[in-house]
């Protein structure tokens, strides 16, 4: 099974690499407001289970994927085949 | 027993300043025992030091990786016993990422690496990584790094600045963002430290400051004592 998750710097988390991308469109013309970087990680589960792949993703994303101090994260499961 | 405290030098895959760290504290007077990431235990020493370097390349965030190696559960498990532990740099990111400290280390603020000597005022004297500074010390000792922006919350920093947990501050402003200037913390229990300056680099003339041999030569102090107590218990 096919999973996504999205991983964003949280509200108010000072981001000086989405500064940085707001400044250089800016300067390449777009009038960009503000601009934040994430990560986006693509999996593939061994697991069918859509419950327990949902709750296994939830767990690495607070192991892992995500630091929860600064971070929060979206989990996308893909829709069956 | 000898007079030379056994002191835990772990290398992970990607660190780079743990031959530093270990001539360091030859110089200062321990013996440096070199400890393998994938190594399960630790041996006999009286603390560890986690060096500087880019473990994991600094993948997914710096020291997020490493905090997973096998070796580092034998590390929280001596932490947790009460054994000392001092991270450097990428050191410090990993003691984070493992919870082991409070807060995490993000980018610089500037995004631009920095490599230069700062100044540091050191706020407590009395843990085992300060104990040879006198009240008020400044030491000049340099930094490394691109992550190296110190984060904590307001809720958490008043948590961390009433329980005096703040053992080194940037003076005149910090080189890359961190909050309240922060250089240095220690967990609650005084006995983990993390630090983002790099004593081990500033222990001889040659180099200019030797103001590093005050925080690594209080750690070699205090590894002795704990060894020395270990073996009048045995």
């Amino acid at each position: 099974m096919k999973a996504t998750v999205v991983v964003r710097p949280k509200p108010g988390i000072l981001d000086p690499q989405g500064e940085a991308v707001q400044g250089s469109l800016r300067q390449l013309g777009f009038p960009v407001e503000h601009a934040r970087v994430g990560r986006v990680i693509d999996l593939e589960l061994e697991d069918d289970d859509r419950a327990q792949a949902n709750a296994a993703l939830e767990r690495m994303c607070e192991q892992l994927l995500a630091n929860p101090l600064i971070e929060s994260y979206e989990i996308e499961l893909a829709e069956e085949p | 027993m000898s007079a030379r405290p056994r002191i835990g030098v772990v290398t992970f895959p990607g660190s780079n300043d743990d031959r530093d760290a270990a001539l360091a504290l030859e110089l200062l007077g321990a013996e440096a025992v070199p400890v393998w990431h994938s190594d399960a235990t630790l041996p006999d020493v009286g603390a560890v030091v986690l060096p500087g370097g880019f473990s994991y390349g600094d993948y997914l965030r710096a020291g997020a990786l490493a905090r997973f190696a096998p070796i580092m559960a034998a590390v929280r498990t001596f932490a947790d016993e009460g054994g000392l532990v001092l991270g450097i740099c990428n050191g410090f990111q990993v003691l984070c990422e493992a919870r082991l400290l409070p807060g995490i280390l993000r980018p610089n603020e500037s995004l631009a690496f920095v490599c230069r000597d700062v100044t540091l005022t050191v706020e407590r004297v009395d843990t085992p990584f300060t104990s040879r500074c006198e009240p008020g010390r400044r030491l000049t000792i340099p930094v490394k790094h691109g992550e190296g922006c110190f984060y904590v919350d307001e809720r958490l920093l008043a948590e961390l600045e009433g329980a005096g947990q703040v053992v080194l501050r940037y003076e005149g402003g910090s080189p890359n963002g961190s909050v309240a200037e922060i250089a240095g913390v220690v967990n609650a229990e005084g006995n983990v430290m993390g630090l983002m300056p790099h004593p081990e680099h500033a222990v001889d003339e040659l180099t200019g400051s030797t103001d590093g041999a005050f925080v690594l030569g209080s750690l070699v102090d205090a590894a002795r004592d704990r060894m020395q107590a270990r073996a009048v218990a045995v």
